[in-house]
């Protein structure tokens, strides 16, 4: 078997083609084609802050960024998002927002519950800097729409795939929180709206009266050669 | 045309294969690759699975485990130096006084801590402390989905078969009994939580197959699934007034004169300051090894998967198993590279896309369990020289995407993996009309700290729970368990250690286990300079590094 590559490829990238970047404003020199993220650990930054998952899926490490002679500000995960010649970027560790506290099990599914815990969502202007910020382009003006509106549905299956950046909030003229009001109604969907699974109550109520001890039992006591034999047999329950 | 110019992602070169991968397909559809058995596995994995490459191991030589063979890379974080000297450190001003200290944010340590609430312990008695932000954990990276035998004809006896065959049968029998039989239960609570799982109108799960399971019972909120359950987790940490502390490790564990443990000692990462935080009962929550590398391999692993609970865990005497085990996943991005190694999920080998190689063909059942499949892909790849090789020296199979719109309706593909559509489409490739290149990449820790199904260890006032813990998966865990194995094992810890700590008297704090694992070190001959645990990778360039003076 031949050697598996795995970093020491990466290594062999960094030769490659440089760009000039500006890491809050200071030149450095990096391979094209690593993510901002590895750029920047090229540099010579270590994470503490701003470096999470780093494959896109926690939102630690949102980046705001511009190029020269281009008037538009940039957002991406650093995770990501390529490095380009000429990128201006700096990341932002942290977004002040205040999320409402509640018990879950005692709020109603009403049209306006969104708003009684985050009344500022009615200072939307629909100016759509909400939408433009969001690393995973999701329509979220329409769904600060949609919760003045009390559609919860539509507020959730519009920010079912929010990361919780912060970029939105942090852009937001109007200072809402959007995604701790995405959150809320995607929990009060997840509980009130979307129906609930029977066969869940039902199977639980088989393992209370006690349907899989026997079996299971049987099969702590097994020899191990028993329980091979024994999953070799189990086949597989096709549709 | 440039050698390489890209052509909707793909240098010419790998055009060729993809017409290939195009040309098989529609056969390929109505083809099932024969499944493998036992002995047929075994042959195949002690051939090419990377846990039996030579020259990866040795036996560790100090400890209660003296004699464990692991990777190096293992032995050389419990064969180090702690980072503390017990001179050094204060303990007679506590800085935190808990009755139960939760060290790790993720899938675990969350749902230890709202078990211990719903069991009495009130919220200001409990302390999280994560070395990242709550929730930054590779639990929020989990795509496909979380398994329960939660309906007919699916049992827990089934799904505890499934475990054991995928475990090799080495797993701990009564951990996974309590995993199986509580799965259900677990996703009830979610569902009281708010999940928003994938359900169709009536509200009956969606569930789709896993390698290696015998029944199709992989439940998931799209490719989100971790995302989702983390992001409610929190939510609910923060509703309940949970006290946590962000940016903050834990760097050695705290003992009281009977050797109970009682806290920890645990270090600001942005001032160095160190605090110590008193508590009854400690709860070790903090994950798995991918930033290890272990082999050289890229990792689908978060920032601070450094096994740091295996080897505090270590310095207090308590046992560790299966680490000999490692899991690769079949299914990394192999390219382009600057995502190699990120995780694709099982769930799309699970909604039907088969692995070609580069003429197009099957050459392995799609759904093995994860070793068996990875072992197959690297067969492919450096044995049979049937793989492709990307611009940088990688080789690969294909994932062959496109056949889930084929076989459940365009749109399909969008909408059950948002997650991987946009990965690709950031990188100008589109998984519903290409295939995508993959290759294992290092994903779990199948061994760990040793405890039992009241999610103690073998140390007194220690438990544990999630990815640092072994025993659950045996050598080798099945997808959809891990999201499991934190909530039916975080539970478990919370609600006993809620009970623990009723009963219990902390005396004199100590650090002499420290000493005494000097003691070990120096006794084994082992002369180092590397200390553990490591909190964080250093991904620094070599050229800064190498210049690098410490004056500030």
């Amino acid at each position: 078997m031949s050697e598996v590559k795995g970093l020491e490829v990466v290594e062999k990238e960094k030769e490659a083609k440089m760009v000039r970047i500006y890491i809050m404003g200071k030149e450095y020199l990096v391979p094209a084609g690593l993510t901002i993220m590895k750029a920047m650990e090229y540099a010579g930054y270590r994470f503490i802050r701003g470096c999470g998952c780093r494959g896109g899926f926690c939102g630690a490490c949102s980046t705001v960024y511009r190029f020269i002679d281009d008037y538009k500000l940039y957002t991406g995960l650093a995770c990501q998002t390529k490095v380009e010649d000429g990128m201006y970027l700096t990341q932002l560790p942290f977004v002040p927002a205040n999320k409402a506290i509640y018990d879950l099990d005692k709020i109603k599914p009403t049209p306006n519950i969104l708003l009684r815990y985050y009344p500022e969502l009615a200072r939307c202007v629909s100016c759509n800097t909400c939408t433009k910020a969001c690393p995973q382009d999701i329509e979220v003006m329409y769904a600060i729409q949609a919760a003045i509106r009390g559609d919860i549905e539509e507020v959730a299956n519009l920010t079912f795939d929010c990361i919780q950046c912060g970029l939105c909030t942090i852009r937001c003229p109007a200072e809402i929180q959007h995604y701790h009001v995405f959150q809320l109604a995607r929990r009060i969907y997840g509980k009130y709206i979307q129906p609930r699974a029977k066969h869940l109550e039902e199977r639980i109520k088989e393992i209370e009266s006690g349907k899989y001890d026997e079996e299971m039992e049987k099969l702590m006591k097994m020899s191990v050669e028993e329980l091979k034999k024994l999953y070799e047999n189990r086949g597989r329950i096709e549709d | 045309m440039s050698e390489f110019e890209l052509i909707r992602g793909y240098p010419k070169y790998m055009r060729e294969s993809i017409e290939l991968v195009e040309e098989t397909r529609e056969r390929r559809l109505k083809e099932e690759f024969r499944h493998l058995s036992l002995e047929e596995r075994e042959e195949l994995l002690k051939k090419y699975h990377p846990d039996h490459k030579e020259g990866t191991k040795r036996p560790l030589k100090i400890g209660p485990n003296k004699g464990m063979i692991a990777p190096h890379e293992v032995i050389d974080l419990l064969e180090a130096h702690p980072l503390i000297k017990p001179e050094q450190i204060d303990l007679s001003q506590v800085d935190y006084e808990t009755d139960i200290l939760i060290i790790g944010g993720g899938g675990a340590g969350m749902t230890a801590a709202l078990w211990a609430v719903y069991s009495g312990v009130s919220p200001e008695d409990i302390l999280i402390v994560t070395k990242l932000r709550l929730g930054d954990s590779n639990s929020v990276m989990s795509q496909g989905g979380v398994q329960a035998a939660d309906r007919p004809p699916d049992s827990p006896t089934r799904h505890f078969l499934d475990v054991m065959g995928g475990g090799h049968f080495a797993n701990d029998r009564q951990l996974a009994r309590t995993l199986t039989m509580e799965a259900p239960y677990m996703m009830k609570w979610l569902e009281e939580l708010g999940l928003m799982f994938d359900k169709d109108e009536e509200g009956n799960m969606i569930e789709l197959w896993g390698g290696g399971t015998s029944c199709r019972r992989m439940h998931s909120c799209k490719d989100y699934t971790g995302m989702e359950i983390v992001r409610v987790l929190r939510d609910e940490i923060r509703n309940k007034g949970i006290k946590c502390v962000e940016f903050t490790s834990a760097v050695e564990l705290i003992t009281d004169d009977e050797g109970k443990v009682a806290g920890a000692v645990l270090l600001n990462m942005e001032s160095e300051e160190y605090s110590i935080a008193k508590a009854k009962a400690t709860i070790l929550a903090t994950g798995g090894f991918g930033r290890l590398h272990i082999q050289g391999f890229p990792t689908t692993n978060h920032y601070g998967a450094t096994m740091d609970g295996v080897i505090l865990a270590y310095h207090v005497g308590a046992l560790l198993r299966d680490l000999d085990a490692t899991q690769y996943h079949p299914t990394g991005a192999a390219y382009p590279e600057h995502i190699v190694g990120l995780l694709i999920t099982e769930k799309v080998r699970g909604g039907g896309a088969q692995v070609v190689n580069k003429f197009g063909e099957q050459f392995v059942f799609p759904l093995e369990p994860r070793d068996v499949e990875a072992a197959a892909i690297i067969r492919e790849c450096w044995d049979r020289n049937n793989g492709v090789e990307t611009p940088t020296g990688m080789r690969g199979v294909w994932l062959d995407t496109p056949m889930i719109d084929l076989i459940r309706g365009e749109g399909a593909f969008k909408k059950m993996f948002p997650a991987i559509f946009r990965m690709f489409s950031r990188v100008g490739i589109d998984p519903t009309k290409d295939p995508v290149l993959v290759f294992p990449t290092l994903h779990y820790m199948n061994g760990g700290i040793v405890i039992n199904e009241r999610c103690e260890t073998t140390v007194p006032g220690l438990f544990a729970a999630g990815e640092t813990t072994g025993g659950v998966h045996g050598k080798n865990r099945l997808m959809g368990n891990s999201i499991l194995d934190y909530l039916v094992f975080g539970r478990r810890a919370g609600i006993n250690a809620a009970k623990y700590v009723k009963n219990v008297r902390i005396g004199k704090l100590t650090l002499d286990h420290v000493r005494r694992y000097e003691r070990w070190l120096e006794e084994a001959g082992i002369e180092t300079e590397r200390r553990a645990p490591l909190i964080l990778p250093d991904y620094r360039g070599k050229k800064v590094l190498m210049r690098r003076i410490d004056v500030l």
